[in-house]
């Protein structure tokens, strides 16, 4: 059976509980060390065949996820991937540190690639390779689809002790108001999802399955059983659910549903 | 989730911020033209009413994303909307012919507090759509309407005995002196000067929305100098947005 998940900061398990446990796992939304209260609004624009966000990382910092969200996280019984992000090796040297402690955080996902906020100065394996030396959970290392050959990335992250990949970030877009012809969103740029990035997603799973040996969680547009279908076809192990959450909060029942009735048809 | 619980969820709705939302395709069985706007008209199914105030994601055909709406009017059986064709997705549901449908989902979020003694409806433009719904479940309240041209004005006959000023003239002219507990929605200018008149007043805001139930953190807005998601704490809310 193929897990289903949901990607990153498109779904908060403490409001939609029910939601949550139709998920094989629940990837929380990105903790960073700070509570940070993200971007000024506008942070969303729905664009022709895809979604802007730029949300900018707004979460209760690692303490008050620790003490305040995780608990209530356990509380739902099914297995929780927490993603961390920062903005140098330190910072997630120190998530990585705090939650190895904990028993019920199953995998540490690591965001080395939100388009909305200030990178790090390091590389993604340099990131990897400090998560590493502070835990000995799984480590999924999510990756930015904007790069010329993500296979190199994906090695990178991969000699660096990364467990697996998370394929695939948004990548950087943006829409300008028809009337005016500023940008929708308050911070300009956003990150790009949906239909749109699907594509995209595809191409990056098919070359780093051929590149490494990792197991791949593949999220990018991924809204049918078909879908993830053709994720699976070219190595992805697992698939996450991401924009279509946003219009559909029955999509891992429904996906699932229609990836066993694909399965059972090539059966027949 | 196991079978068990995927049924049972599927019977009593999803637990959405505390509260039971359906969705379900729903069947247009009308649509019609209310000055500017279109009243859309569903088959309420086994989707529940909610509160006035509350809304609900409408799926617009080829779009992305649904199209947050607050309930206008709940005739037994429907669910009716009332739509300013303001863009792409807003157009999509305004061409909806009867026998189409679209996935709803809802109700969601906070509606008005009806424990009020002397309710007075305030609204401006199509800030008229969750009033009939609320002074139908008032079973009548004093209303005050605005609007920015005649043509939107004709909305109006939504709600029978309603003062209506055309700007010029705006609905803070018309509020009264004495004390009176305001039910508002309408452009966030209005809601602002309404607020500044009446203090604690009840006021539905607007925000761009991808989810309608806390999962995307598009909607925020700014309380007592922090992001909340209007979604979940609103859209009615009584102190600052």
């Amino acid at each position: 059976m193929t897990a289903i998940l949901n990607a990153s900061g498109c779904l908060d398990a403490l409001t939609a509980p029910d939601v949550a446990r139709s998920l094989d796992a629940y990837v929380t939304k990105t903790v960073t060390p700070l509570p940070r209260e993200g971007n000024p609004p506008p942070r969303i624009a729905e664009t022709e065949h895809g979604m802007l966000n730029s949300i900018g990382l707004q979460n209760p910092g690692l303490d008050a996820f620790l003490n305040g969200h995780l608990p209530r996280l356990d509380a739902l019984g099914i297995p929780i991937w927490v993603s961390v992000g920062g903005f140098g090796a330190d910072d997630y040297a120190l998530l990585c540190g705090a939650l190895d402690e904990c028993d019920g955080v199953a995998t540490i996902e690591l965001n080395l690639s939100c388009p909305n906020v200030e990178e790090a100065p390091e590389t993604a394996a340099q990131l990897v390779a400090a998560a590493r030396a502070a835990t000995a959970k799984p480590l999924y290392a999510k990756l930015s689809p904007a790069t010329w050959d993500i296979r190199e990335s994906a090695r990178a992250v991969a000699d660096s002790g990364a467990d697996g990949l998370s394929l695939v970030n948004t990548i950087r877009g943006l829409a300008l108001d028809a009337r005016t012809r500023r940008p929708k969103l308050a911070r300009g740029t956003g990150g790009y999802s949906g239909p749109a990035l699907r594509p995209i997603a595809l191409a990056c799973v098919y070359a780093c399955a051929q590149a490494v040996e990792l197991p791949i969680v593949a999220m990018g547009g991924v809204a049918s059983g078909e879908d993830a279908l053709d994720f699976l076809a070219v190595g992805a192990t697992a698939v996450a659910l991401g924009t279509i959450l946003f219009s559909d909060p029955w999509a891992p029942t429904r996906v699932r549903a229609e990836l066993e009735a694909a399965r059972r048809d090539v059966a027949r | 989730m196991t079978p068990e619980h995927a049924a049972r969820t599927a019977s009593n709705g999803l637990l959405l911020a505390g509260r039971r939302a359906r969705r379900e395709r729903l069947r247009v069985v009308g649509s019609e033209s209310v000055g500017p706007y279109t009243l859309l008209r569903l088959d309420r199914n086994a989707l529940d009413p909610g509160v006035p105030g509350q809304f609900f994601m409408l799926e617009a055909p080829g779009r992305v994303l649904p199209r947050p709406m607050s309930l206008c009017q709940a005739p037994p059986g429907e669910l009716a909307f009332l739509v300013d064709p303001v863009g792409p997705g807003t157009r999509a549901l305004c061409a909806l012919a009867p026998g189409e449908a679209i996935h709803v989902l809802g109700p969601l979020g906070n509606g008005f507090d009806l424990s009020v003694e002397r309710p007075l409806v305030v609204a401006g433009g199509i800030g008229i759509a969750p009033m009939p719904y609320l002074a139908d479940v008032l079973q009548g309240a004093p209303a005050i309407l605005g609007f920015r041209t005649e043509h939107q004005a004709e909305a109006a006959r939504l709600l029978p005995g309603a003062e209506v000023v055309v700007e010029p003239a705006l609905v803070t002219e018309l509020l009264p002196h004495e004390p009176v507990d305001v039910l508002a929605c309408g452009p966030e200018p209005m809601l602002e000067a309404v607020r500044a008149r009446s203090p604690g007043a009840q006021l539905a805001w607007e925000a761009p929305m991808a989810c309608g139930y806390g999962a995307c953190f598009g909607c925020v807005v700014e309380r007592g100098g922090r992001y909340a998601r209007l979604c979940v704490d609103g859209p009615v809310l009584r102190d600052a947005a």
